[in-house]
Formats: C-alpha cells, structure tokens, sequence
C-alpha cells in the first residue's frame, strides 16, 4: 500500500491527509513537532484572550484520527533523505515514504535586528510562540509595555491581545497607515483610527533600529529610527512571515525563498510536493504572490494535491482572490483584487459611514466599467454573490447596484446600500 | 435572584489552569465594587427576611431590595460593558473561575441546587403558611406585592415568579449591553423580557386579582403543553371549564398552541420563535445563563445522549399525559361533572376514553407515517430510532386501553405516573438540574436534555422547517468561537468548515455564533426548504469541478 507522509499538520497538510483519505485508502501519516493534534493556528489569539481554551481549538475529536487511518506522528523532522525516501526524525526513528508531502508552514521574519533573539522578544505563528507569550507576557505587572513591529495582520492581533490583558501596546509601522500596502489609504486610515480608539499607542511610518537588553538578557527597550527609546517588556515580531525550510537545506530540493513547486505543486524531486505557505510557486498563478502565508490557500492546495495522488492529476488553479480578516471589532473582507492604489487605467470608488467602523472600496476598470474587487468592513457578504460576478465579469454598476443581494449581515442589522448607491452614482457625476 | 451572585463574583477570582492560559486583565474596578455592594445589600435584606428578621413596612423593605438587587446587577453590566466600545466582550472568560467550573462555579451551582431544593419540596422553610396561617419569612416579605397585583398572599410561585422576572429583566439589560452592536440579539432579547414580564407574570397574576377571572387557574398562555406539563390534568381542566367560556377558550388556545399555532411558526422561523424568543426557560438561560453558555458539552457523545435522553422525555411526557386525560375522561359517553356529590351538569360527549385513545393514536401514526415517507432520506437511521419511539408509544396507548377501569397506568398507580413525571422531570430536571447547574453543565442543560417541548420543536426544526444557519463560502478559519460559545452543544464549526448548512434539531437560534464569528460565516436565515440540507456541500476558493469531482468519486 503507498504510503504517503506529511510533514506538518496545520490546514494544509491536514486537509491533503483528509481529501486523501476520502479519495482512497492509502496509508497517511502526518508527522508534526508542533502539536499532537491539528489545531486552527488562526484561533491562538483568542486562547491568550480567553475566549477559548486550547482544547476549542482543535477543529476534530482526538479519536478523529484513528478512526480515519491517519497515522499521527508527534516529533521533529531533522532531515529528509530523498533518494532513500526516508526522513529522520530527532527520537532517531526513520520513516520511509513512497510520497511526500512537505506542509511546514512560516516561521516570523526577521531581518537582522540587534537584540532580535533576545529573551521577550517573538512572533506569533505556532503554539509554541504562544506558550512562551505566556511567559513573557502574562499580565501587565511582568510586561508593563508591549512594542509591536510591523502594521499586518499578525500586528493588529497581537494588540488585541495584549489590549485584552490591559498591556499597553507602542505598535510601530512602516507605513502611512494601517497596512497600507495592501489597503487602500482610506481605508488603511480608518482601520489606524479604529486601533488608536483601542487605546494602542500607534506610531506609523516608524521603524525599529534596535532591541536592548537588561542585565539578564531580557528585552528592556526597543531604539526607533527616529531615536526615540521605548521602555518595554515585549517585542512582537509582526512584520511577515517565511516558510520554514530550514532543514531541507541539504534534501537536494530546490529552494528559493519557499520550497519551489510545479503548478501540480510538486517539488524539483520526484513525489515530493510542498503546499501550504512554505510552497513557493515557479509560475504565480494570476495576479497571487508566489508565496502566500494565506489559511485559505493552505486548505485549497491540500484539496488539489490531494487530487493528484489520487489519480487525478490537477493543477493548483485558484479561483477568485478572496481574504478576511478582523481588526478589533471591525471584520474586513475582500473578494477580487482591490490594490492598495488602483491600476493603471482603474479607479476606486470609497465609501465610509460616518460611525467610522464601516466603509467599502471597489475598484473597477475605467474603460470597460468591469468590476474588479471590492474590499468591506463592518459589512458582510456573501463569498459564492462575488465569485460569481468576478466570473461573469459584471460591471461596477451592476455590482453597486445589486449589493443588497450579496449581503450576509445578520437579521435586522441595517443595510447602508442605499446610502452606497448614493454616494456612488453621485461620484461618477463629479467624474462626468 | 441568586443568579445575579454571578456577575459580583465573577471578576474577581481566576484561575490558572493548563500551561495555555493566562494571567486575568483585572480585578474589580471601584464602580464594579460600589455596583457588588448595592446588588449584595439587595440580597442581604432577603436573607434577612429568610431567617425570619422581623422587617416592619415589609413593602418598603421589598421594594428596596428588588430595586437594590437590579440595580446592582445593571450597574455592574454597566460598569464591565458600557465604556468599552461595542462588539464581542469574550475577554476572560476562561480564566474566570465562575464561568470556567471553577470553585465559584461549584459554589454557585450548589447554592442554585439547594435553593431549587427548598423552592420544590420545603416551602415551609420558606415561610409559607400552611392551613391559613399567614406567610412569614421570605415569602411573607413577599406578600405585599402579591396583594397589590392580585388581592391574595404571595405563595412560594409567586416569589419566584417575581426574583424570576427581576433576573430576566436585569440581566436581559446586561445581555442587551453586551450584545449592543447586533439588533438581532438586542430585538431578540426584548422579547424575551417582555413576555417574561406580562405573560409569565403580570397577565396571569392581575388576572387572579380580577373579580371576573380570579377562578382562573394560574394560566401562562406561552407555557405550551408539554413544557407546561400539567395542562391537560384534572383539577386544571376542570378548574378552566368551571369558569365558562373563557376557562373554556384558554383550553382550547392551549390545544391550538401545540396543534397549530407552534406548527406554524416554527414551519416559518425554526423553533427559535419560541425557544429564544418567547419562552421563560429560555430567558433565564439567555439572560441570567449567558454567563455559562461555554459549558456545554460538544463531545459527539454528549450529543448521542441527548437525543436519547430528550426524546425519551418527550414519550414519557405524551404516555403519562394521554394516561392521565384517559383516566378521567368517561368510559361511556354520558360526561356528567359533579360538584359537592351533586350532579351539576350532564351531556353526550365524544371524548370517552377509547375514543381519546384512537384520536391520538391515529394523529401520532398520521405524523409518523408523513414523516416517514416525506423525509426518510433526512432522517436517514434516525427514523429507525423515532420507530421505536413510536411503536412504544402505540404499545403502551393499547397498554392504557386494556388497564381502563383499574386505578393503573400500566402497573403503575396513575396518580404516581404523574407525580413521578412532575417530580423527575418538572422540578428535579428543569428546576434543580436545568438552572442549578447552569455554572456546571452550561445554561442550555435543561433545554437540550430534557425539554419535551424543544424535543417536538426540534423534530419539527430538522424535517419541516424554513430555518438554517448558512455558511459563508469558504472564509470559514476553523477558529472554533461558534462551537464554544453554542449553549447547546452543537459542533458548529464541523459544518462551517466544510460548507455546510446547519440544520439541527437542538438549534435554538440564538445567533451567538454568527456574532462571535471573526470571519462573517455564519447566518441564521428563513429560506426555500430546497437545498436546506447540503451535506454535499462545497468550499469555494477553487475550480469549482474539483470539488464536484470528489462528490462524484465518493458516490
């Protein structure tokens, strides 16, 4: 019987062992350092806010696994043997594989700061950062300010989080506003608002130069560019993430930044495949990053993949561009391509409610008035309305004008549609 | 009452448990202190009056306490919520010892138990007068309130009627605070106070008040057979009839509840319309329970025990009420009603016991037979379960048959059947176990385990109904917020990750899990009864033929 090994048990190597097990009765083993069970990595936050307990996290019943054949393997892998089809593992026991599957996810970057590896200084990707958070950043009395670097997703979270436990949070970002790069300004502007209401003392365009430590070697202060001193109990490392490939550096597979896949997601060696965020595509497909650290994007090519060996060899294919995300108490979702200044030849059109937790940008093509992708806060919608209109390639007035239809806002909650229409036809006068 | 203990304790112990959680943001602050202190001088004037302290101006002293104890309870939500911005305020729970089974929690739930205990079976300690004597105790501090609405001295009912309406209302203020930002549970949450306040409380107690009605039984017109489970006994029926064509209206609107009124509404809305927005255990639970809604057991087991276990109640519920109206209707069809040995009135009736027995029996294999054939595929081998349901249920209608003219229901003494049912399920269940263990087994244990009514309103949820829980695309991150905060214990997340809608029996619709959703998944809708149930379902996010391709391969 082939067998098929997984390293890494996040979504996307979780979700290849579950299509494969529904597609055939391979043998599957997933072996993972990280945590016995699959748990949904997005949910840690809200273990250190206390939502949840760690046990919420983990979306099947321990008896999940064998009761499916999917072998667990809880330990780490220090090398894979490719012409062998074997990986070691530190406990020294070796697994030999007929297809391989590397699903090893991120690790925070880190772009050479003085004091970068000090003790209270971390990211937060894995369960172990979360473990030693709570060490570092138990409470306000042990941490009595928390600096932030860098304006994404994993940023934003953080503060909520250290917000929760009434640590205050210094969050420096290189940008003008709010992860800017990807939002558009008003957008971004909004959200920087949103965070400042949150009692977050954020400082855009700023940058840290360097981490200082006190006499035991814990962080003591973070040194801005601008030379201003932070006094401080934790760095978060926020500013990216990369994949986590280290131990294949010796393997023979070819790497780059990530591990580098065919669109069949398969690695430069024969029945090794990479999926998830540590895979590194040699054609992009679209307009998608060769690298996305994405949930969603995980979950996909573990469906294609397992596809392909499955007897079904399938292209990692895509559909349309779509994310979510949520910033202290404003959801944001985006379906399309909304950059963060439009592309040649398109335009934006901004609303925002005046409560200031509410505002949709769409963008769309000049010329051709085709509807490219619409960015919404505060304001849910429907996944399956958008992707069907970025398929049939519906204009910005027919998307404006029908935005009621793919409204996914609860019962009686108000619909700022008309408001939107409005705004929206008088903005195409002024353009007239 | 006691329940609102919940919110001055909860801030200020935590506990440190599993090396995966942390440290509390806080402890109280001074207004959340001040706030304690004016809800425990509140309570503090009950205690006084349970140990018999003599109060003069026992109205005043009333008044004071329950206007104390509210206003402590809103003054503490407004303290934890009112300054914060608006949104989910999940903050800590698990580390609060209260709301996480900590010492607390037991502490609480043993004195939520005790006094559930004391309520139902030794009233006396409450100071109820027995014989004629007047109330003492706490009762008796009641009884200037009870006056006021209805003429008559207060009864341990009508003092937790009362502490009853006082919880829902305070802390359906606290709940509305909280849940500010969603009009759905702000909308939802006003209806549960309001017909907690005039139809559980104001309406049938002025009503006793009333020369025209005081005859009346206590009569709480949302209280639908089975959940008022002594409806259809003697002494309430005849107590109806005696009093003409109203008595006689309200029987039949009690009829007409279950018959048609509540096929209706949940057909259109799912069983939420009465569940979470109507019925009084389900306020307390939305309201005062909130606090516990995470307790609940998402296990698959625990679910495989609620079905069993809030089925079984629902045959014991139809058998011991079909037995009871059996045992007094007339074996022939001469219905005469006796008053003081003296035959007061005399008529022909259709209702004699063997024709009350067809009439039921032939209803129950109507709808099993519908459900059988319209939604075998639903039901899938649930249906051999509701089989058995059924085929004991018919069992023991022709066991009734065949026992007529003895004092028994089956070997059981009838009298006993049903004190057996009020004990077990009426006070032990919903009472004892369904509120005192709201810090234990979550504010959902009754409702989930052991109600008749959400039994019927489920089954009726899952096969005829236009309600669901849709699921947004693919934006589902398997967070698992849904899955912890449903107080019934349903593994929310197990659909949404794969696309599917959720349909289940057990689902109250309160709609918390599309509130605490970070992602926008989740909604509760009314919709086409086609494709309701989509256990095919499909993620977006890719070519969409692959996913049909992996249907098509599991075929």
């Amino acid at each position: 019987m082939e067998h098929i090994v997984i390293i890494g048990n996040g979504i996307a190597g979780v979700t290849a062992a579950r299509h494969i097990r529904k597609l055939s009765d391979k043998r599957i083993t997933i072996i993972s350092a990280e945590s016995e069970f699959f748990f949904s990595r997005t949910a840690l936050m809200y273990v250190y806010m206390g939502h949840m307990k760690f046990e919420h996290t983990q979306p099947y019943e321990n008896d999940f696994w064998a009761k499916n054949r999917i072998e667990l393997v809880h330990d780490y892998v220090h090398t894979v043997e490719t012409d062998a089809k074997k990986v070691h593992l530190n406990s020294g026991r070796d697994i030999m594989y007929d297809k391989l599957i590397l699903a090893t996810g991120s690790i925070s970057n880190k772009f050479g700061w003085p004091g970068q590896d000090l003790e209270g200084v971390q990211g937060l990707v894995s369960r172990q950062d979360l473990e030693q958070l709570e060490i570092s950043a138990p409470n306000n009395k042990v941490c009595k300010r928390a600096v932030i670097i860098g304006g994404g997703l994993i940023g934003v979270e953080l503060a909520e989080m250290m917000a929760s436990r009434q640590i205050p949070v210094t969050f420096l970002i290189r940008e003008k506003g709010f992860w800017s790069g990807v939002l558009p300004m008003s957008n971004a502007e909004m959200i920087s608002r949103h965070v400042r209401s949150h009692h977050i003392d954020l400082r855009e365009e700023e940058e840290m130069a360097e981490i200082i430590a006190d006499d035991a070697g814990k962080v003591k202060a973070v040194i801005t560019k601008k030379g201003e001193t932070i006094p401080c109990g934790f760095v978060g490392l926020c500013a990216g993430v990369r994949p986590r490939i280290s131990f294949l550096e010796n393997s023979g597979i070819e790497l780059q930044r990530g591990i580098m896949v065919d669109r069949h997601l398969e690695t430069s060696v024969k029945d090794v495949y990479a999926i998830g965020d540590c895979a590194q595509q040699r054609d992009p497909v679209g307009e998608r990053k060769p690298i996305e650290a994405v949930w969603y994007t995980g979950r996909m090519m573990g469906e294609a993949l397992a596809q392909t060996l499955c007897g079904n060899p399938t292209e990692w294919n895509p559909g349309h561009w779509f994310n979510s995300a949520k910033f202290f108490d404003i959801e944001y979702q985006t379906y399309g391509w909304v950059w963060s200044k439009p592309k040649e030849g398109h335009d934006h059109f901004h609303w925002q409610h005046a409560d200031n937790k509410r505002a949709v940008t769409i963008e769309y093509d000049l010329g051709t008035r085709k509807f490219i992708g619409i960015n919404t806060f505060g304001i849910r919608m429907k996944h399956q309305v958008f992707d069907q209109w970025l398929t049939e390639s519906k204009t910005v007035d027919e998307v404006v004008a029908n935005l009621n239809k793919a409204c996914f806002n609860p019962e009686f909650f108000k619909r700022p549609f008309q408001e939107i229409k409005q705004a929206f036809s008088s903005s195409q006068h002024v353009k007239a | 009452m006691f329940l609102s203990i919940e919110n001055y304790i909860t801030m200020s112990v935590y506990q440190r448990n599993m090396s995966l959680t942390g440290e509390p943001p806080k402890a109280l602050n001074t207004t959340e202190k001040i706030a304690s202190a004016i809800g425990m001088v509140g309570l503090f004037i009950l205690i006084l009056a349970f140990f018999n302290v003599n109060l003069p101006w026992k109205g005043a002293w009333l008044t004071a306490a329950l206007v104390l104890i509210s206003g402590g309870i809103i003054a503490f939500a407004r303290a934890q919520y009112a300054h914060k911005q608006a949104g989910i305020k999940n903050d800590g729970v698990w580390f609060k010892d209260l709301s996480s089974r900590g010492f607390w929690g037991w502490v609480l739930a043993i004195f939520l138990t005790s006094f559930y205990i004391v309520l139902y079976f030794f009233p006396a300690t409450l100071g109820q007068g027995t014989d004629g004597a007047a109330n003492t105790g706490l009762i008796g501090l009641f009884d200037p309130l009870s006056y006021l609405l209805k003429g008559q001295a207060a009864s341990q009912w009508f003092v937790y009627g009362t502490l009853y309406t006082v919880a829902i209302l305070s802390f359906g203020i606290k709940f509305i605070l909280k849940y500010r930002h969603n009009s759905y549970e702000v909308i939802r949450t006003g209806s549960v106070m309001f017909f907690q306040t005039t139809f559980a409380f104001l309406i049938p107690e002025i009503m006793a008040g009333l020369n025209s009605t005081k005859d009346l039984p206590y009569y709480d017109l949302k209280n639908v057979w089975p959940l008022n489970y002594y409806l259809f006994e003697q002494w309430n029926v005849n107590a109806l009839l005696v009093n003409g064509s109203l008595g006689m209206t309200m029987l039949l609107f009690g009829v007409a509840s279950i018959l048609v009124i509540t096929p209706i509404l949940t057909y259109k809305f799912g069983k939420r319309w009465y569940c979470s927005w109507v019925c009084g255990c389900g306020g307390l639970a939305e309201t005062a329970g909130d606090s516990f809604r995470q307790l609940s057991d998402k296990s698959t087991s625990a679910w495989k025990i609620e079905r069993w276990l809030v089925h079984s109640v629902l045959v014991f519920a139809v058998i011991s009420t079909v037995g009871i109206v059996h045992s007094y209707l007339p074996k022939n069809n001469i219905y005469k009603i006796w008053e003081d040995g003296t035959v007061v009135k005399q008529y022909e009736t259709f209702f004699t016991q063997s024709n009350f027995l067809i009439l039921v029996g032939v209803g129950l294999t109507v709808i099993f037979a519908l459900i059988w054939i319209f939604r075998r595929n639903e039901l899938k081998q649930d249906a051999r379960y509701g089989a058995i349901g059924f085929l004991f249920t018919i069992l023991a209608f022709i066991g009734i048959h065949f026992m007529a003219g003895t004092e028994n229901l089956f070997f059981f003494n009838h009298g006993a059947v049903k004190s057996a049912y009020g004990f077990l399920i009426g006070a032990v269940f919903s009472g004892v176990i369904g509120t005192g263990f709201y810090p234990i087994l979550g504010n959902r244990a009754w409702c989930r385990f052991g109600c008749p009514m959400a039994a019927i309103l489920g089954l009726q949820q899952r096969l005829f109904s236009k309600f669901r829980i849709t699921t947004n695309g693919g934006q589902c991150i398997s967070c698992g917020n849904c899955s912890t905060y449903c107080e019934m214990g349903i593994d929310v997340r197990s659909y949404a990750q794969k696309g599917e809608n959720i349909v289940r029996a057990s689902c109250v619709g309160c709609g918390i899990c599309s509130a605490v959703c970070p992602r926008g998944v989740l909604k509760l809708e009314n919709g086409p009864l086609e494709g309701r149930i989509n256990s095919e379902a499909v993620l977006l996010g890719q070519e969409p033929d692959l996913m049909e391709l992996l249907s098509n391969n599991k075929k």
